[in-house]
């Protein structure tokens, strides 16, 4: 066993910047989970399409140059690597309790099984997305978008490695079994489902995809936004360099969506109608069938905040663990006498602001989703159609925090429950509208043709044309 | 005032159903619904209300289902067992509150174990998400632990790490003694906040049994029947209804049909005086069986039980209860005859067991116990237990001759059917084992009781007035958490059991901490839980 490890060329097979060649311990895990992890991806990843070459971006360092290297590549030969941001020199804890001190290099031991299970829960979430897409590529509207797609998994795959490498460099034999176990649950099945609900149902078409990247992924920012803040380190520089990659995700949710509703906005243009049965008759998605697919991810979405009044996100806070995103823009970084007034269905309630962190983050998050809707109407209006897409009130169809189980409509009505249940179908996508959509999900190879629901992008990616073979089939 | 009243059609937080030999009893916790205001029960949490109604479910399956072999305890909610005991509710409440809650819980749960020992009634916890704390602590109270290894799902005991108090309702206690788990690994288990999945929790013996989530409806089912198995609870009797109490409340008086209590608040006191049986007391088991709830011996105990459980929460002050009885030694003798008799029939058996929890409860109420034989009394039998409980007991003595001389009597219940928590009868653990021969179904005399060591003292008529009143007066000039102290130490001489060790290590420990800094200071763990602040301890061992 000593041979291999000495002729193995770590910095060649897992580029990294944590010094992985002269770290005995974490070779070791390393060793032990990666043969893992690749076959999680030969059965759970795209397993349709391992021989494809994929012209993929990957990252090799952190640097200018080096954290976007393209080529073509077969994604089981993916080089997944372990990349932090550069260190901050003398960074200090920005918030909480210890606001001020030096941030940790090692986890402190009374905050060891937290840290760990915030690790784990983030990193749960990375390839339960891959799974839940794994179907997406027969069914995918071009070349371009096949090789977003898989851009977007093997990056979901590269943030498994970054929590894995937290887990295996700092938390002993207790991280390199929770390694194992990111590897054991499966989105889906019902025997060893993935820690959090929504990623445990399948994404079925690439409207759902497109909405998955925009809002979902904008939660995974969000989140890894408030783990940059952290006092602990080696996971704020982590999540600082996964921000990079999520950006290309939630742009690739902003683009498609553009997209289909450019393309809704040329059949409506060329049928001179805004007749939606019309517009699907000429194979494209009418914009109220988008709107309620925003309704659906958008709400989903708001949940995975967790709680607005929650004792473990003041906990998280008060001890420095996870911060608010971007926490240099408030005053009160301890925030330990400060106060919110949230609405709840009883009326106004003021809680302590500390306990009131999911909710901050989330009202941030709502914030940062209107600027792609503000985008796609701009182009509604050009286009000279009378439509608005709107994010529907943080109220409506939440299953989580003061507002579960309360009858709130898109608009921020309160109903009684049966009149709800029965507009319910207006709002989100119907079996009928799911069935549709799926309807219009063909597989299109062709380099440079778009399936006819989708607009073309403007550009190709990293300067090449959009007819460019972006995946090679074998 | 807080009561103990319920019935299933008023549950808000557990799902009652039956299925032939197999109860389920799912936890569905209304969060809106807490005891009082404050808090919300999230997450299956439970506060004293929650608990009320558990007890009152487990006594509806005991007498009014006597098909029901086996018990399901699990909950309606999605991967989410039980958070345990509500933290808020903790915070908030007085040291008082939390004791006596404490103490209710811990009954209930020995009353889980208590019906599986001895009435044939098995339970199993299937454990069907997240199981914390409390959650763990009655899954532990089960015959079995059967967990869903969805790979997530964790049961933890994080009272120490995170609240800073002890797993106090029988957890520390029953991970080594009834689970046997090492205690090295349960140090690691018990500092652990986050708890162990399934497979560790099988491996160190925390569940019984472990099933993957799409197989664990049948397992539960399967587990069910082979507890059922073991059980001789009969298939084809019909139930006896717990029909609601008869309990009126004027003034300082609550009177029920056979027990009633007057608050002494000047004295800080209180008088329960139970009445014994009537002449018409059936003797057949056919006629008990149709006087069902009305039948004395249950009448009586279901009253006892509630009086005794409304004056731990609604008269915290009231430090000595003087006990005693008025009606007839013969009668009450031909009562145990009956229940001794009859002992192998399911109902009367469930009865013995209601009068054994019921008097298990007098051993561990933190109030001097005191009990006055008087003329006219009936402490005999079942109802000499009570001044068995007792802390001490004055006897009148009147001239041999009279003719109302009060008498007491022992029938064979005083020898085996109603042991204490440590496993003894009242008898021997009041000998230390070294009880002198002692005459059963014979009349004694208050010179015979005080010879045989059956009474502590046996004033005579000229005396009796004031030995009474000044052994009362003196007891309640007295330190009131020393006398808890004493009289917990010494009711329970001679061996320990888990029991003995819940009420007396684990449960004096916690009500220490439940006093401490660190746990409820402005700056402890209980108290700034949830509130995002950091406890700050005092460094200090004690």
């Amino acid at each position: 066993m000593g041979t291999d490890l000495m002729a193995i060329d770590y910095q060649e097979r897992i580029p990294n910047n944590v010094d992985l060649g002269n770290n005995r311990t974490l070779q070791r895990a390393l060793e032990h989970w990666q043969p893992r992890f690749l076959d999680w991806w030969r059965e759970m990843g795209p397993s349709d399409f391992l021989d494809a070459e994929v012209y993929l971006r990957t990252a090799i360092s952190v640097d200018q140059k080096g954290w976007a290297q393209f080529g073509h590549v077969r994604t089981p030969e993916y080089r997944w690597g372990i990349f932090l941001a550069e260190p901050e020199p003398d960074r200090r804890i920005g918030f909480g309790d210890d606001y001020g001190k030096p941030v940790w290099q090692q986890v402190p031991g009374e905050y060891r099984s937290t840290l760990r299970r915030l690790i784990v829960t983030q990193g749960d979430t990375e390839p339960a997305s891959v799974e839940q897409q794994r179907m997406l590529g027969h069914t995918c509207p071009s070349l371009y978008d096949l090789r977003n797609l898989f851009q977007v998994n093997v990056e979901e795959g590269r943030h498994l490695w970054a929590m894995v490498y937290l887990l295996h460099a700092y938390f002993g034999r207790d991280g390199r079994e929770e390694a194992e176990e990111l590897l054991a649950r499966h989105s889906g099945d019902s025997d060893k489902p993935r820690i959090l609900g929504t990623f445990n149902e399948p994404i079925e078409d690439w409207l759902s995809f497109y909405m998955f990247t925009y809002f979902t992924d904008r939660d995974g920012k969000y989140q890894l936004k408030s783990l940059a803040e952290s006092a602990f380190d080696p996971l704020s520089r982590t999540c600082r360099f996964m921000l990079t990659e999520e950006a290309h995700h939630m742009s690739v949710g902003m683009l498609g969506i553009q997209r289909v509703i450019q393309r809704t906005l040329e059949v409506m243009k060329e049928l001179k109608t805004d007749d939606p049965d019309a517009v699907r008759k000429a194979g494209a998605i009418d914009l109220p069938t988008v709107q309620r697919y925003m309704n659906f991810w958008f709400s989903s979405a708001l949940d995975l905040f967790g709680a607005d009044i929650s004792s473990n996100a003041a906990t998280y806070f008060a001890t420095g663990l996870k911060g608010r995103p971007d926490e240099a823009q408030y005053e009160d970084h301890i925030a330990r006498d400060a106060t919110l007034t949230l609405e709840t269905p009883n009326g106004p309630e003021e809680v302590a602001l500390r306990n009131a962190m999911n909710e901050v983050t989330r009202q941030a998050y709502i914030k940062d989703c209107e600027v792609g809707l503000r985008r796609w109407n701009r182009m509604i209006e050009r286009a000279g159609v009378a439509f608005e897409v709107k994010l529907p009130s943080p109220r409506f169809r939440r299953a989580i925090g003061s507002w579960a189980g309360a009858f709130v409509a898109p608009d921020g009505t309160r109903l009684d429950e049966a009149t709800w249940r029965a507009r319910l179908p207006e709002w989100i996508p119907s079996e009928a509208d799911r069935t549709f959509v799926k309807s219009l999900q063909k597989q299109v190879i062709e380099p440079g043709k778009m399936a006819a629901w989708i607009a073309p992008p403007e550009r190709g990616i990293d300067g090449k044309p959009v007819d460019f073979e972006y995946v090679r089939f074998n | 005032m807080i009561t103990f009243d319920t019935s299933p059609d008023k549950y808000r937080h557990w799902k009652l159903d039956f299925d032939g030999e197999v109860a389920t009893l799912a936890l569905d916790v209304d969060e809106e619904a807490g005891l009082q205001p404050g808090y919300k029960l999230k997450l299956n949490s439970y506060d004293l209300g929650v608990d009320i109604e558990l007890h009152d479910a487990l006594q509806r399956i005991r007498f009014e289902h006597p098909e029901v072999r086996c018990v399901v305890l699990t909950s309606a909610k999605d991967r989410m067992f039980c958070a345990g005991a509500n933290i808020y509710m903790l915070g908030q409440s007085s040291h008082a509150w939390k004791v006596n809650f404490c103490k209710f819980t811990n009954e209930t749960r020995n009353g889980i174990e208590d019906s599986s020992r001895h009435s044939g009634l098995k339970f199993l916890a299937a454990v069907n998400g997240t199981c914390a704390g409390g959650g763990y602590e009655l899954a532990l109270a089960c015959d079995e632990i059967l967990m869903v290894d969805d790979r997530s799902s964790t049961v933890s005991l994080p009272e120490v790490p995170l609240l800073g108090v002890l797993p106090g309702t029988g957890g520390l206690t029953r991970l080594v003694d009834k689970r046997k788990v090492r205690r090295d690994l349960a140090d690691v288990f018990c500092t652990t906040a986050e708890g162990v999945r399934a497979d560790r929790a099988k491996a160190w013996r925390l569940v019984d049994e472990i099933a993957k989530p799409a197989d664990f409806k049948a397992r539960i089912a399967e587990r069910a029947r082979a507890l059922a198995a073991t059980s001789d609870r009969p298939a084809d009797a019909k139930g006896v209804a717990l029909t609601p109490l008869r309990r009126e409340i004027s003034g300082n008086v609550w009177r029920y049909d056979h027990v009633e209590v007057v608050l002494e608040p000047e004295q800080r006191s209180a008088t329960l005086t139970v009445t014994g049986p009537g002449d018409a007391e059936p003797d057949g088991l056919d006629e008990i069986l149709a006087a069902g709830a009305a039948w004395w011996p249950l009448a009586m105990a279901r009253e006892l039980d509630d009086a005794l459980l409304l004056l731990r929460v609604n008269a915290a002050e009231l430090g000595t209860i003087v006990l005693k009885t008025r009606g007839s030694v013969d009668a009450v003798l031909r009562i145990d005859a009956a229940l001794l008799r009859h002992g192998g029939n399911w109902f009367v058996r469930e009865v013995a067991g209601m009068l054994r929890r019921t008097l298990a409860r007098f051993d561990v109420t933190s109030r001097s116990l005191f009990a006055v034989i008087e003329e006219g009394s009936a402490f005999a039998g079942t109802l000499f237990e009570l001044a068995l409980a007792a802390d001490r007991s004055y006897m009148k003595a009147l001239d041999s001759g009279a003719n109302d001389a009060p008498t007491v009597a022992l029938s064979e219940a005083n020898f085996g059917l109603y042991p204490m928590a440590n496993g003894l009868t009242r008898l021997v653990t009041r000998f230390c084992g070294e009880a002198p021969p002692l005459p059963k179904g014979e009349r004694l005399d208050a010179a015979r009781a005080l010879d045989l060591g059956l009474v502590t003292f046996a004033p005579d008529e000229l005396d009796w007035d004031d030995e009474v009143r000044l052994a009362l007066e003196e007891r309640r000039s007295l330190s009131p958490d020393a006398l808890t102290g004493m009289e917990a130490n010494l009711r329970f001489p001679g061996p320990e059991t888990m029991e003995t060790r819940i009420f007396g290590r684990l449960s004096a420990w916690q009500n220490w901490i439940f006093n401490r800094p660190n746990a409820v200071g402005e700056e402890g763990a209980l108290k700034l839980f949830g509130s995002g602040r950091k406890p700050s301890f005092k460094w200090e061992r004690i």
